[in-house]
């Protein structure tokens, strides 16, 4: 099939950046999204310009370094899909794509398609782990963790940390993303005794970089190539009342 | 001359504890006046950053990508093994130790797998008191299952994500150094040079990758981190930036590079479509738990749906061959019978590169539903790359690069032959030997960095004074200003054929005559197509931008540069090694069923290279081998 795409380029984080319109041909059904766009570049490079960047790695869905908005939706709005894993055959000959960086005021363009995602680490830093040490820790066994406890960390703990879910809120919230960590740990035993803290400081880290409310849009959900739940949301507002509680 | 691997000696229950306290310490309040370079923060180098620091060391970590979290150890599915026995089917360290040895054809050292064996349990405590969610079954207890290789239940996993579970602990315990001010992050920093200083590792020399500035960095020891170069063959299992870069540089400085043909072919990939195809998707082992492969026997069945193969028409040729083990038979087993398969012509699906993977059987037996709960995230991604259900219809795999058995050499310290210089996880060559078993490398990396590292690198530090040599030193303007005249290099050449055409031509060449199977002739094919790929290279390739920006084609120049000069060694490497072996198999050595020949009598030992230059061979250092616990035996899984 051949294909329009109308892509982002910015040259760094002062420029202003624009839309250019490249043609992508021949494209296999076969083909993922990042490869359809290997194929672009290298018809860009043997023109004598510069090849798009973007961020990519694993090309599994699993490292969360892939990050563009295709046609206004984050990943591409395929239901639990990164960009990685996106096919071609979702695509129809004659189609328009507009390809876009993820948008948001704490996620400042690094080139074309590349964002400075640093703030989703600052909010695990503040708080997102066990302290524990290594070593010296108790059987695994010791401490049984029901089945259905262990599933809902796990779902959880799936968040891959690609930040979709901030590109896809109106207010560029990373609610969904500071949620699935502090949901994990809170119905572990493990940590308990800094489960408030943590809450408190993962949140307030949250406000500080740069990342709006929740405002229930819902819009992180539907984004997240995890099926992360905004029930975890509703989790870290429950372990956040109980910091105020005392 | 021979390597000294400095193993302790005694009996090999108590090598570890021994070596453990013979090893001098450094005093606390000393810790925090060294500095110590962690290139790498996978689950090896994450874990040993996380872990120095807690120690009080002061540590500078550094990755390629945007953060710690993605390193390519979060792709690992399937799991994790421990010695726990757990569910008392006859586990112990002893037999953990023993299956790896076998399993690594005996080209591993002793004590090294026997400390691995040991610490192995600890890191499953480890884990989940960070919070790691563990499969558990119903009562709250840790569950298990098998893995190929083995015949007890002995790996942990979380879902189909255990690799990310796990990263995603060493990364939280990485986030609290980071907080405590132990730790310094580097993202976006790629390590092009290893700094020596009268031979002796003191820094390293990187690339801002958003900048395009060349910094230097000293500190008293430096750890390698980085992770297996099997990008050599270009479609791999691995992350796009995977590469040998961080390691070839060490052994351009001095670092010798053990066993680089020893590469694993991973049994259960998703087949190539095209030469589109920018890399390969492993599905995860376990499949093979309760998968059956099968091809039809003949071969005007191979275009028919697969339903319509009748059971008799199938040759469910793990179980025919290897009875005890069946689908579980180790990787470089399963991965060399499905090849025998398709070269038969018996292969399904296009390109006729495929064998089926099974779940009717297993779907007849536990259920739908039981099948979805243990693999369904695979499933799901299987159906998104082929748009096939598997639930309906067998999945189709065939074997694809995978693992870097061989690597920087390393003592039992893990420490390089250049003093300073320490070499963790699947950088290193150590204990898998000559074919890796399942679960066993997020296991080893976790050792490295949680339970091995933390001690050894002590008894280094305690013989060295911290800080005197700094980036002062002219040797490090001297390796600034090497790292730039490549990189000038490179953008200037201004050629007519791109990174990605030029790395499929060594791929190419890689795969077919250094893969699978290799033979004299196809090695010393590979052996002279290699310099020529390499000096098309250097006077055709295009790299466009400049060197300071963000340049993600000057990134991968580098490091197929950096693939261009290992693929020579690790084609040297096979062809010098006239045995098969684990996941080295020469044909010239099997026997008349096609099994793999193993020379115990000229080849019990580890192979490192010294690199002499390009246009020089390089030379052979040998660190002998010795089995004193394990008898040598041939490994058959009959
Ligand atoms: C798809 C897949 C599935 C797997 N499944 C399993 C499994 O189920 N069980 C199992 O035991 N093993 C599995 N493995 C193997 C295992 O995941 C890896 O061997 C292991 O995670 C490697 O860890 P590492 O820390 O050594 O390297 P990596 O995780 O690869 O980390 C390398 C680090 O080095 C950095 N780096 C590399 N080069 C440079 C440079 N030049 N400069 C700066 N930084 C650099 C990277 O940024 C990264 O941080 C799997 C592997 C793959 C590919
Ligand atoms: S919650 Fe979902 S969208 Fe947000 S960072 Fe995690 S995986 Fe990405
Ligand atoms: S590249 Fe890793 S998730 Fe897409």
């Amino acid at each position: 099939m051949n294909l329009t795409l109308h892509v982002w380029r910015q040259a760094g984080p002062k420029d202003k950046g624009t839309l250019e319109t490249y043609p992508a041909k021949d494209v296999s059904a076969d083909m993922s999204f990042l490869e359809m766009l290997d194929e672009v570049n290298e018809g860009l490079i043997k023109s004598g310009k510069q090849a798009i960047v973007f961020d990519h790695d694993c090309r599994e869905g699993i490292c969360g370094m892939c990050s563009q908005v295709i046609n206004g939706k984050p990943h591409g709005g395929q239901d639990r899909t990164t960009v990685c894993q996106l096919h071609m055959r979702s695509f129809k000959d004659g189609d328009e794509i507009f390809i876009e960086p993820w948008r948001a005021r704490a996620f400042p363009v690094i080139k074309d398609l590349i964002v400075d995602r640093t703030a989703l680490d600052t909010i695990m830093q503040a708080g997102g782990y066990v302290s524990c040490h290594t070593g010296g820790v108790p059987d695994g066994n010791a401490h049984p963790i029901g089945k259905p406890v262990a599933d809902y960390a796990m779902d959880a703990a799936e968040c891959i940390g690609c930040g979709a879910c901030v590109a896809g809120c109106p207010n560029s919230s990373a609610m969904l993303f500071t949620s699935a960590k502090v949901a994990q740990l809170a119905v572990l035993p493990q940590g308990q005794h800094e489960a408030k803290a943590r809450v408190k400081n993962m949140t307030d880290t949250l406000q500080a970089a740069g990342f709006g409310n929740c405002s229930n849009h819902l819009e992180c959900e539907a984004s997240c190539p995890k099926g992360i739940s905004v029930k975890f949301i509703a989790k870290l507002n429950r372990e956040y009342i109980k910091t105020i509680a005392g | 001359m021979i390597l000294d691997g400095k193993t302790p000696t005694g009996p090999i229950e108590k090598t570890w504890d021994k070596h453990r306290f013979d090893m001098k310490l450094v005093n606390p309040s000393n810790k925090r006046k060294f500095k110590i370079l962690v290139v790498g923060t996978g689950l090896a180098g994450g874990a040993a950053a996380a872990s120095l620091g807690e120690l009080g060391y002061n540590v500078e970590a550094f990755c390629y990508q945007d953060s710690s979290r993605r390193a390519h150890s979060i792709a690992a599915q399937g799991g994790i093994n421990a010695a726990k026995n757990y569910p008392n089917d006859g586990d112990s360290i002893y037999r953990l130790f023993y299956d790896t040895i076998k399993g690594g054809d005996f080209r591993a050292r002793e004590a090294d797998v026997w400390r691995l064996s040991q610490v192995s349990n600890n890191i499953i405590d480890q884990c989940v008191a960070q919070g790691v969610p563990f499969a558990r079954d119903y009562a709250g207890y840790l569950d298990n299952r098998s893995f190929g290789g083995a015949q007890v239940s002995r790996t942990f996993f979380a879902r189909g994500q255990t690799g990310q579970q796990l990263l995603l602990g060493a990364y939280s315990a990485l986030s609290r150094q980071v907080k405590a001010g132990t730790v310094t992050m580097n993202e976006r920093t790629e390590m092009l040079d290893l700094v020596v200083v009268d031979g002796v590792a003191k820094g390293i020399t990187c690339r801002d990758m958003i900048t395009g500035e060349i910094k230097s960095f000293w500190g008293d020891a430096v750890i390698l981190a980085t992770g297996g170069y099997v990008n050599v063959f270009y479609l791999s299992t691995n992350a796009m930036g995977c590469s040998v870069t961080a390691a070839w540089k060490a052994a351009k400085k001095g670092a010798f590079m053990a066993n680089p043909c020893y590469t694993q072919i991973h049994p259960t990939c998703i087949p190539q479509t095209g030469d589109h195809q920018s890399k390969l998707t492993l599905m995860s082992e376990s499949l093979r738990n309760d998968g059956r492969c099968w091809v039809p026997k003949k071969k005007e069945d191979c275009d028919k749906a697969p339903g319509d193969v009748a059971e008799e028409d199938r040759d469910y040729y793990l179980e025919r061959k290897y009875p005890s083990f069946g689908n579980l038979a180790p990787r470089d087993i399963a991965s060399r019978a499905a090849k025998e398969q398709c070269d038969d012509e018996r292969g399904v699906g296009p390109g006729k590169r495929g064998v089926y993977l099974d779940y009717a059987t297993a779907i007849g037996r536990v259920g739908e539903h039981t099948i979805k709960e243990r693999y369904g995230n695979l499933f799901e991604m299987y159906e998104k790359i082929t748009d096939e259900n598997a639930y309906k219809r067998p999945m189709r795999i065939y074997p694809a690069p995978h693992y870097a058995m061989g690597g920087l050499w390393v003592d039992y310290n893990l420490m390089s032959n250049v003093p300073g210089l320490f070499v963790l996880g699947e950088a290193n060559f150590s204990v898998h030997g000559a074919n890796r078993l399942g679960a066993s490398a997020l296991m080893q990396g976790l050792a490295d960095g949680y339970f091995v590292i933390p001690y050894t690198i002590a008894g280094y530090l305690a013989t060295v004074k911290p800080g005197v040599i700094t980036d002062e030193h002219p040797a490090f303007k001297e390796s600034k200003e090497q790292v730039q005249a490549d990189i000038d290099k490179m953008l200037n050449i201004k050629g007519k054929k791109t990174v990605s055409e030029l790395h499929r031509e060594l791929g190419k060449v890689m795969w077919e005559d250094v893969g699978m199977a290799r033979s004299e002739v196809s090695l010393k094919h590979a052996l002279q197509r290699i310099p020529e790929i390499r000096e098309e290279f250097w006077n055709n390739v295009n790299v466009s931008g400049t060197g300071t920006e963000l340049n993600q084609q000057l990134e991968n120049a580098g490091r197929l540069a950096d693939f261009l000069e290992f693929g020579e060694i690790l084609a040297t490497d096979a062809l010098h090694r006239e045995e098969s072996c684990g996941g080295h198999f020469r044909t010239e050595h099997q026997t008349d069923d096609g099994e793999a020949t193993r020379d115990d009598e000229n080849f019990a030992y580890v192979g490192a290279w010294e690199f002499k230059g390009n246009d020089k061979a390089p030379e052979l250092h040998k660190e002998p081998l010795k089995f004193d616990n394990i008898h040598l035996a041939v490994r058959s899984y009959k």
